[in-house]
């Protein structure tokens, strides 16, 4: 009957969606989050402020230092005095380092080059040093080679690569591995985390159900399947609800806080730390779930473009809005809520078959298992290789294709495959809650039993 | 009268045991019927059938002559022995909620628990958490889930358990006032001697079969033994050919309690005419059976027949 089904979604809904600790982590993970943001921020913004000094004690006669370029994140200086006060004088002039070249040094073998820092030094740090010092060196070669100064600088070119992607029809976009990447990663993790936080929360439920043995008056009211469906659909819409408060939630929070942190003659932190709403595809794509994934994302894209312009940063964002958005917005929805109810019956058959919370862990696991899988699987093959056979057959099963298709959609998937991929998915949540709803109307009603899997295989074939 | 239940010819089983072995039962319209039997016996089996929780392996069930349907569960208030409630739910919304799902409109639900609330005087608990009441309130919390959509057949579980005397008392007039209005009653309990005052039918249940059912009355004169009991004072030595002696306790200041069964065509005033010549007679009444002790007979006698199945 399908009121009743709305009467026990709507009291899963409402029970949960009114309880003091909802509305506290409704409220407190933007909170959160958006600080997070808002350090990150700062430390970005910092970071990308701050020159290193690094001093340069050149004995070796080759006039190396001259050739060494200052950055705005790396000065050098020539220090002064014998190599003993070098090392104490850097210390002392509050400076990053020293670069000490020995007497002579071969320009075609420069060895022995050392690099003294204040504690140790960062990786970072030492690979722009050593590019400085690569960069000096060849140029010292080359001089050497009767180059003059001028054929030099004719020499040097610096090449930005802009990569385009064609799709069959031959039409071109701008496409940025990052971006797709971010996109693919950002939506999997959402699926992945929805599904196990609030499958979680259907299996506890069903579970105090049983323990408050209320259940024998729900079933005299209730068809087991609409009690279990109800759950299901309450505590989605519970998740919903939640997700999508977060978005706003930090959306708000943080475009009001990030303005106070970075200042407008900053554009690229802006745009490195400022949420993905900034961007039209990452806000559509990840508008149920843009905290704890977009963060991610967000941070990704940061540092590793720290290193580039600001106008190549916001090729970024702008190839998003070059990705299949409806395509993407479409299947993500469609294996956001396959993929829920497909293990959420699950979960809810699990909740069903034992008595004693702690008695869940052997039955969890075969179902964590594609789930964990999928998303492992996922965000490494798969991301790397999303045409692959791996990301082929993972997307095809109905247990690993909400997570493994969602990475592969913003890369583009072939339609037959999408829709092969679709029609499975729904035949596997029509299994598993067909399974689940056996298992759950026998198991309800089933106390003071260690249930086994043979157990449950029996449960299946029950009569009404 | 007319039944408002039929059971014809109920099987089922589980993987392992037969539940209910072919019962057949009729309950009339309006009356109280006791559901009895050792724990165990089919009891709940019967009962989960009837609230349309499991379903039959063969034989039906017909509420009103019509083989029964997801639209009767209107009609049926079920209290089962296992109680519970949503424990973080408040009782007002809970009690509405339930109340809900067996079809009442949210209004008439409301106003019939303020009604309940009112009558059992509880009105302040309505904001309260469930968890946070004792276990005698929320029995009382369930009763009140359990009749409030006005079954026309309302079936309690052990009812009584778990109620202090004062409680338990309170829901045996208010079980004597809904039958009054019009509702038909099953008690199901294996405590037989708590219920069998009120029952107007009974059915014994045991090892998965009826084993006697019929108005309370008839089944006590069908299992009369022709047994009288005695007080009196004196020494009471019968040698008598009409009648014997089951059982004499002899008592304080020469006081006597005897049990003696009457033989076949004797009355019992042939019995108190001899008495008054030998003995000084304070008390003299029919032993009428007890169910308990009816129920003991009947398994008794049925035990080698089911034990004889079993082992073939």
């Amino acid at each position: 009957m399908a009121s009743k089904f709305l009467l026990v979604a709507q009291r899963e809904y409402l029970t949960r969606v009114r309880k003091r600790a909802f509305i506290i982590l409704t409220l407190a993970v933007p909170l959160l989050l958006a600080g997070f943001g808002v350090f990150i921020a700062k430390i970005a913004s910092s970071d990308n402020d701050t020159t290193d000094v690094v001093e340069v004690r050149d004995d070796s006669g080759l006039n190396v230092a001259s050739h060494l370029v200052s950055t705005p994140q790396l000065r050098f200086e020539t220090a002064t005095g014998t190599l003993a006060d070098a090392k104490k004088g850097f210390q002392k002039a509050k400076h990053d380092g020293l670069v000490y070249l020995p007497a002579g040094l071969d320009v075609e073998k420069p060895q022995g080059v050392q690099f003294f820092g204040k504690g140790n030094i960062s990786l970072k740090k030492q690979l722009a040093v050593e590019n400085a010092l690569n960069k000096a060196f060849s140029e010292l070669k080359m001089q050497k080679s009767g180059l003059s100064q001028d054929q030099l600088d004719r020499l040097r070119s610096k090449v930005d690569l802009q990569a385009i992607s064609l799709d069959e029809t031959g039409k071109e976009a701008d496409s940025n591995a990052l971006a797709t990447s971010g996109t693919a990663y950002a939506l999997a993790l959402a699926i992945y985390l929805f599904i196990f936080i609030y499958g979680v929360q259907i299996m506890r439920g069903v579970g105090e159900e049983k323990s408050s043995r209320i259940m024998e008056v729900m079933l005299s009211s209730v068809k087991p399947f609409d009690l279990m469906m109800g759950k299901i659909v309450g505590i989605a819409a519970v998740g919903l609800t939640q997700f999508l408060m977060w978005g706003l939630l930090s959306f708000g929070v943080s475009s009001v806080l990030l303005p106070m942190v970075t200042k407008t003659d900053k554009p690229k932190t802006e745009v490195a730390a400022s949420p993905a709403p900034d961007a039209p595809g990452a806000a559509a794509t990840t508008a149920d779930e843009p905290q704890s994934a977009g963060e991610r994302f967000d941070k990704g894209v940061d540092s590793s473009t720290k290193n580039m312009d600001p106008g190549k940063r916001m090729n970024i964002f702008a190839t998003l809005g070059n990705l299949p958005i409806g395509t993407i917005l479409f299947g993500f929805i469609i294996y956001f809520l396959g993929g829920y109810l497909l293990y959420g019956a699950l979960f809810g058959a699990v909740g069903a078959a034992v008595d004693d919370q702690t008695d869940t862990q052997q039955f969890m696991f075969p179902i964590t298992m594609p789930l964990i899988l999928s998303y492992i699987v996922g965000v490494s093959v798969i991301l790397r290789n999303p045409d692959g056979p791996v990301a082929f057959w993972m997307s095809m099963i109905p247990f690993t294709s909400p997570i493994a298709m969602v990475i592969r959609l913003p890369f583009g998937v072939p339609m037959w495959q999408l829709a092969l991929s679709i029609f499975l998915l729904i035949l596997g949540f029509i299994g598993t809650v067909w399974v689940a709803a056996r298992i759950y109307r026998v198991g309800v009603l089933m106390y003071g039993k260690k249930v086994t899997y043979k157990e449950l295989g029996k449960w299946m074939f029950y009569k009404g | 009268m007319k039944p408002i239940l039929e059971a014809i010819d109920v099987r089922k089983a589980y993987a392992n045991h037969v539940a209910l072995n072919g019962v057949s039962l009729a309950i009339p319209e309006g009356s109280i019927f006791g559901l009895l039997g050792p724990n165990g016996a089919g009891k709940t089996s019967l009962i989960r059938i009837i609230t349309q929780i499991t379903g039959a392996d063969e034989g039906e069930i017909r509420f009103r002559g019509e083989r029964l349907n997801p639209s009767h569960i209107a009609q049926i208030g079920y209290l089962p022995e296992e109680r519970g409630l949503y424990k973080k739910m408040k009782v007002g919304e809970q009690l509405l909620y339930l109340a809900q799902l067996r079809g009442l409109s949210r209004s008439d639900a409301t106003a019939r628990i303020k009604h309940w609330l009112n009558r059992f005087e509880i009105k302040e608990w309505a904001s309260k958490n469930v968890e946070d009441l004792s276990k005698g309130m929320q029995q009382k919390v369930q009763f009140i889930a359990t009749v409030l959509h006005e079954p026309s057949l309302i079936i309690l579980d052990e009812p009584f358990s778990g109620f202090d005397p004062i409680n338990a008392n309170l829901i045996k007039d208010e079980i004597l006032e809904l039958r009054k209005q019009g509702a038909t009653i099953i008690f199901s309990t294996h405590r037989m001697e708590s219920v069998e005052e009120m029952c107007d039918n009974i059915a014994l249940i045991n090892r998965s079969r009826k084993v006697l059912d019929g108005p309370v009355g008839v089944i006590r004169d069908q299992f009369k033994t022709n047994t009288y009991e005695v007080e009196g004072k004196g020494k009471l030595i019968v040698v008598h050919p009409d009648f014997e002696v089951v059982e004499q306790k002899e008592r304080e200041n020469g006081h006597f309690y005897a049990r003696v069964q009457l033989h076949a065509g004797v009355r019992p005033n042939d019995l108190l005419r001899y008495l008054i010549g030998a003995v000084e007679v304070e008390a003299f009444r029919e032993k009428i059976p007890s169910i308990n002790e009816i129920f003991i007979r009947r398994v008794r006698e049925t035990m080698p027949e089911t034990l004889v199945e079993e082992t073939v």
